[in-house]
């Protein structure tokens, strides 16, 4: 009989000597499956040590990782959507709105702060793809317009980092017109002369697309990003054939010519900084 | 005449009236006051129905096939003036959008619209009314050329939206949409943007920032169709009215909301009525907006354009 028989069956671990394993502790990347501690992947500006799969990340998980020592004045943060359509599909929005805000914690799909990076100026809206599919309605056309405001009247250089499904469905024409809003108020900071850096990321559809996502100074995007105007599956729709490989992809952007650059994640507090200084007039 | 389901009346009505007219006209009997009196129930019947259309029925009559498009339209106010100028100078000719220069009533004005085809094969060719970055990207090269020139630009808007095709993508179709809307906002000629069919979406506003935009009666204007808002919401066509009704999307209620200038209103019965009526209506309004947005600097324009846009939207400051 072999030394390694067990003699006896089953696990006998007490279950006072058994080690509680606590949520959270551990990511696997759904890409290629592999495991790091929660810590670690936080470390790599949540970005996959393996294969470079870009989680998606809010607002938060932004700021802290474009804000010098996570220092930020957060702008206009009150602002809540109001229900102008009394509008209701399968449940009344104002209870999806009340809903969503205490399930995420957040009062709409986009979060606007001021605040440096490496030593410079800059006003960062980010968006919140948690909140409603961060849909673009009154809100965030709103505090796009207000932090442009902000931007003419401080000088300040302005990033939008779009991760959204589109227009708001709820808000119907009032979220139509918000591309007009935010295109009208961009166009403005352009006659001023002040930079802006549009990031975009996973994933960036229709009508944020097709307003201020595109009309960046600068373009630049996450690897692996969904950027379209049309979504993959309508587009298919029209064709009536499979879409190729990588279409709709940041690289397929980049090749197309719509984007000026793909930035890990990793790297983008540091270009960010250097585009900025050089930039700065 | 095209008939449309809630129209059944009218088209029994006029059925009559068709039947009346030949027995009149083949036998000696004098039937002028009943020929009289039935045509005045007509109209009294198509008041009654059209007074009182729902969202989805308004949607119905704004694709009927018999509706003047925007060419028809150019042709009219231009007094036939009207030089098509095409390509966007990069890729290619969309015929999906229109535009060029022609005279109203002597004065140089450019003109730009979605297109949709006559016949099954101009549908075909002109997308029906879908626009490819291209359309845009042209429509944008008239507007400077105008600019240029300080002529003032008349849009008119009838598009199910911009066209979701592989080829539209590669080429930007957002960045186009984007770049109009950016554009459009700073340009120091006078802008009206009429809606005189469909407006849905990004499509319908990559030519509609205007310091006036105005709707049809029975035109409708919004974020997305109804059919597809239902399919979103509901997991169902089957919602159409419901959505239509849902979206606000009437003129009446654009106007309303404050989300358009002004509602101009339709010959009885809708524009596939009387075109000749809705063009000079339609000629008349164009007319007394360019005189009023005369007296108005270019900057001053372009400040309250902004503004007018700036200022839509509802939101509520917990701070305040």
């Amino acid at each position: 009989m072999g030394w390694f028989k067990r003699l006896k069956e089953g696990i006998t671990t007490s279950t006072k000597e058994k080690k509680e394993t606590p949520e959270g502790l551990w990511y696997k990347c759904p890409s290629c499956k592999k495991i790091h501690t929660a810590a670690d992947h936080a470390n790599n500006k949540y970005v996959c040590q393996e294969c470079g799969y870009h989680e998606r990340i809010g607002s938060k998980e932004y700021f802290e990782i474009i804000f010098d020592n996570n220092q930020f004045t957060e702008l206009h943060e009150n602002l809540v959507s109001g229900d102008p359509l009394d509008f209701s599909d399968t449940k009344k929005y104002t209870d999806r709105l009340t809903d969503t805000i205490k399930k995420t914690g957040l009062k709409d799909a986009l979060r606007s702060a001021y605040g440096t990076v490496n030593g410079q100026d800059l006003v960062v809206c980010c968006m919140d793809f948690n909140f409603i599919g961060g849909s673009m309605g009154s809100v965030v056309g709103e505090k796009i317009a207000r932090s442009i405001d902000f931007c003419l009247k401080t000088k300040s250089p302005l990033l939008v980092i779009s991760k959204s499904g589109g227009a708001r469905m709820m808000e119907a024409a009032f979220s139509l017109m918000q591309m007009a809003k935010t295109s009208a108020k961009l166009s403005q900071l352009a006659q001023a002369g002040i930079p802006y850096i549009s990031l975009l990321t996973d994933p960036t559809t229709g009508g944020v697309t097709a307003s201020y996502a595109m009309l960046g100074d600068l373009n630049i995007a996450e690897p692996g990003s969904l950027i379209g105007f049309a979504g993959p599956r309508v587009v298919k729709e029209t064709i009536g054939k499979d879409l190729p490989k990588g279409f709709q992809t940041a690289e397929f952007v980049l090749e197309h010519g719509f984007l000026d650059k793909i930035v890990p994640r990793t790297e983008l507090k540091l270009q960010l900084g250097n585009l900025l200084r050089m930039l700065k007039s | 005449m095209t008939y449309l389901d809630f129209e059944k009346p009218i088209q029994d009505l006029e059925g009559e009236l068709v039947k009346l007219k030949e027995v009149s006209s083949k036998s000696k009997v004098d039937l002028a006051d009943k020929i009289k009196e039935l045509e005045q129930h007509i109209a009294d019947k198509t008041k009654e129905l059209y007074e009182n259309l729902s969202a989805w029925q308004r949607v119905q009559v704004s694709r009927h096939p018999e509706r003047p498009y925007t060419l028809a339209y150019i042709d009219h106010v231009s007094n036939k003036t009207f030089i098509e100028l095409h390509g966007d100078r990069t890729v290619a000719d969309d015929k999906a959008m229109v535009g060029g220069f022609g005279e109203l009533d002597g004065q140089t004005v450019m003109f730009i619209g979605q297109q949709k085809g006559i016949n099954t094969k101009m549908r075909q060719i002109r997308r029906f009314g879908m626009a490819n970055p291209e359309g845009y990207r042209k429509a944008l090269r008239l507007m400077k050329l105008a600019e240029k020139f300080n002529k003032p630009i008349i849009t008119f808007i009838d598009t199910p939206g911009a066209y979701p095709g592989l080829e539209a993508e590669e080429r930007g179709q957002g960045e186009a949409i984007a770049r109009n809307l950016l554009e459009m906002a700073q340009l120091k000629v006078p802008v009206i943007c009429i809606i005189i069919g469909e407006g849905a979406s990004g499509g319908a506003l990559g030519i509609g920032i205007g310091d006036r935009v105005l709707m049809l009666e029975n035109s409708w204007y919004s974020v997305i169709s109804p059919e597809n808002c239902s399919t979103i919401l509901w997991r169902t066509w089957a919602q159409k009215e419901k959505a239509a009704e849902a979206l606000k999307l009437t003129a009446a209620d654009m106007s309303k909301n404050g989300l358009v200038d002004g509602v101009i209103p339709e010959p009885l019965g809708g524009a596939h009525r009387n075109h000749t009526e809705i063009f000079e209506t339609v000629k008349q309004v164009i007319k007394k907006h360019l005189a009023e947005l005369g007296k108005i600097s270019p900057q001053e324009r372009i400040n309250q354009r902004i503004e007018k846009f700036s200022a839509m939207g509802v939101v509520h400051d917990m701070d305040a």
